[in-house]
């Protein structure tokens, strides 16, 4: 029987088919999670009591019965929008957030593909979203879809390059791109790589907030100012999607910010054979943290203007980060 | 020398040709939009993010109060004008009572102007808080919105317990204010006014919005972004806001130190002592200030008028059917959202025979071509919020 069982899991396909069917199940399970956290961390900071009675206790089916609604909603284009690109890029927007799923290491050995470029990867594949931001905006005939598009891709450009920057002092610090590698690496030198690349993790949790177009970055939303910014025409379950999209690349960016600095699943003083079931409790342990510094965030911050946002950029965060790069590679050369 | 101006002539004509072809976009902000505070809508060219010729267009709030009263009689008007600016109902209704009373040569007694005065400020505090709640919201900060709301509702709990009513109390008559809900006719010789345990518990009432002023100021002064998109942002000189008639905080903030509660005398504002906060520059930030320190001035008045409080009649000798002698007059009073004024014309009859209102938020709102010109798209909700208008106000 377990022979037949590994059996199967060996084969290529029945594997894929887990694996998908495990994504699939995860990224409702985990937006739900956040999305429920968000409400109710919220509602504590607002002094309010938040969703109460969906479900009898907590109200814990609060987003469960928003689902159902968003599915029963009539499923609106508008007349001169351009269908084909309206209808694909909120795929486009959750497929790049799904993408990042692939190189998380949840545990020893417990990653669905350790690539050997995983981190580059992670980051290639992560700014897929504002593409389909970009369409989603352009395509809706709409002028503050429009706008919110433009500035979502304005945004890109100025949050990328800080993003990948703030990413290389730990690349370095490992010697290795691979996800499992740099987790490998802190275990080997017995301390997250946060102590030394403090700046580093800090860049990249900012340009992380900007890439989720998170307030105080959610210019290309920016709900005062442009209605919903590129969401503005979407209704039903292509809303969802992007709602499900930004709660799941919330979970990933602080998946990859937990791996990149903080140890990912690994905490010190745990021996080896426990990390292998712990590792996933770890792991969400302080992805949740990070999530959790998110959503106080989103409550706490106005917004930035985008000028602003650029000016923060280029003025300090890329400097900043290249700098921070060129004392770690001395570090890593000399010490 | 020809050649060279042909040269010239050559350079500006190919730059032009190579130069992209980026026609602005007229961009129409409302009428139905998250943060024109009602049916506010703007017609914007466009350049990218800039906003330029910001054209506003009002009226779809029009109720036609002016023409309305004329059919109405005296005590039915304050039904409509509480209803002008709905953020401080009552705060509309002295002015036109005032007036009524002013061609009357009605004395009022001195309680039944204390009451006034008492609610008057207490409208100003709940207004001034829903700008404390609205502001950073159309900033992108929504948690203060809960805090200050959270305070405003005890103070429309007093209003309301000496009113009955929250938004449009109806509370002031020609000649006194109306006797608390339950507490006997008008006509008897004692009558029970405020609610019992009404001065304790707005003394514990403007402690809290003391204290939530406080919180509000920790919580957004303290924020760089906050100040970072407000200060330089829609600056008004003095002379500008003169000239468009601008008044209340909105002028205070470009740094005039003019008040109607120190200049008229409406109700006995006199007796009390407060300051008029002014603010320096005139921009976003400013206006947000002064209406944080005015909440805290109208805390010290309200204090100061519970502790001295005289007794008495709140009614003056009116008679059964009220008639407004033959006259004109114009009174005008500091609202919270600036200068309102009604300008009575009475010709014997049991209404007016026309009154016009001048609101505060009409005249705020005028500045808007002006000052939202070549302003970024973000910063009109910056400038927009900080003006602090009501769409009723504007179109009454």
């Amino acid at each position: 029987m377990t022979s037949f069982l590994t059996d199967l899991f060996s084969n290529f396909f029945v594997s894929l088919a887990g694996k998908l069917l495990l994504v699939a199940l995860m990224i409702p399970l985990i937006g739900m999670a956040i999305g429920f956290a968000e409400i109710k961390l919220s509602a504590k900071m607002q002094a309010r009591i938040g969703p109460y009675f969906a479900g009898g206790r907590w109200g814990w089916a609060q987003l469960i019965a928003d689902g159902v609604k968003f599915f029963q909603k009539e499923d609106l284009i508008p007349e001169a929008a351009d269908r084909p690109v309206f209808k694909i890029a909120p795929v486009i927007v959750l497929v790049g957030t799904v993408s990042l799923f692939v190189v998380v290491p949840f545990g020893p050995g417990l990653i669905f593909r350790d690539l050997s470029v995983g981190i580059f990867f992670a980051l290639a594949v992560s700014s897929l979203t504002t593409i389909g931001i970009l369409m989603a905006g352009w395509s809706s005939a709409n002028k503050y879809s429009l706008m919110g598009g433009i500035r979502a891709a304005g945004q890109l450009i100025a949050y990328e390059l800080p993003l990948i920057l703030a990413v290389v002092g730990s690349v370095i610090l490992a010697g290795t791109m691979s996800m499992e590698g740099i987790v490998r690496a802190q275990i080997e030198a017995g301390y997250p790589f946060v102590i030394l690349q403090f700046v580093g993790f800090v860049i990249f949790m900012i340009a992380a907030l900007a890439e989720l177009s998170r307030i105080p970055f959610d210019m290309p939303i920016a709900e005062s100012e442009l209605v919903m910014g590129y969401l503005t025409e979407y209704s039903g379950f292509r809303f969802l999607f992007f709602f499900l999209a930004e709660f799941a690349s919330m979970f990933t960016l602080s998946a990859i910010a937990v791996t990149l600095f903080l140890g990912g699943y690994w905490l010190p003083g745990i021996p080896e054979s426990v990390l292998e079931f712990a590792g996933p409790v770890i792991l969400m342990a302080k992805v949740f943290l990070l999530v959790f510094t998110m959503i106080w965030f989103r409550w706490t911050f106005p917004r930035f203007r985008e000028d602003q946002l650029q000016s923060l950029a280029w003025k300090w965060l890329i400097p900043l980060a290249l700098l921070n790069i060129a004392i770690t590679a001395v570090f890593k050369v000399f010490l | 020398m020809i050649a060279d101006q042909d040269l010239v002539r050559h350079l500006s004509e190919t730059s032009v040709s190579v130069s992209l072809e980026t026609p602005d976009m007229t961009l129409n902000i409302g009428p139905q939009h998250p943060s024109t505070h009602g049916v506010l809508r703007l017609v914007a060219r466009v350049d990218g993010e800039r906003a330029y010729d910001v054209h506003p267009v009002i009226g779809y709030m029009h109720r036609g109060y002016e023409k309305l009263s004329e059919v109405r009689t005296y005590p039915q008007i304050t039904t409509l004008v509480n209803r002008i600016d709905w953020v401080s109902g009552y705060a509309n209704e002295v002015p036109f009572i005032v007036a009524a009373e002013k061609l009357m040569q009605l004395e009022v007694p001195e309680r039944a102007q204390y009451i006034r005065l008492i609610l008057t400020e207490m409208a100003r505090i709940s207004s001034h808080l829903v700008f404390m709640a609205s502001y950073p919201l159309e900033l992108g900060a929504a948690t203060p919105l809960f805090f200050a709301l959270r305070e405003r509702e005890r103070v429309l709990d007093l209003l309301e317990s000496v009113t009955g009513g929250r938004f449009h109390p109806n509370f002031n008559r020609i000649g006194g204010v109306k006797p608390a809900y339950g507490s006997g006719s008008q006509t008897r010789k004692v009558v029970q006014d405020l609610p019992a345990g009404f001065f304790s518990e707005t003394r514990d009432a403007v402690g809290h919005v003391l204290g939530v002023a406080d919180e509000i100021e920790s919580l957004v002064a303290g924020n760089e972004i906050i100040l970072a998109r407000t200060k330089g942002i829609g600056i008004l000189p003095v002379e500008v806001a003169a000239s468009y008639g601008v008044s209340g905080p909105n002028l205070r903030a470009s740094g005039v130190a003019f008040d109607l509660r120190k200049v008229e005398s409406y109700l006995p504002y006199d007796r009390f002592d407060f300051e008029i906060p002014v603010g320096e520059n005139g921009d976003s930030w400013d206006r947000w200030w002064v209406r944080l320190a005015e909440i805290r001035q109208s805390v010290r008045i309200i204090q100061q008028a519970i502790d001295g409080i005289p007794s008495g009649p709140l009614q003056a000798k009116v008679p059964k059917v009220i008639k407004v002698p033959k006259g004109e007059t114009y009174v005008r009073a500091e609202n919270p959202k600036g200068e309102m004024g009604y300008y009575l014309v009475s010709d014997g009859g049991q209404g007016p025979y026309r009154l016009k209102i001048r609101s505060a938020s009409f005249s705020n709102l005028s500045i808007l071509p002006w000052i939202l010109e070549g302003v970024l798209v973000p910063d009109i909700i910056a400038i927009m919020g900080s003006l602090d208008f009501v769409l009723g106000d504007v179109d009454r």
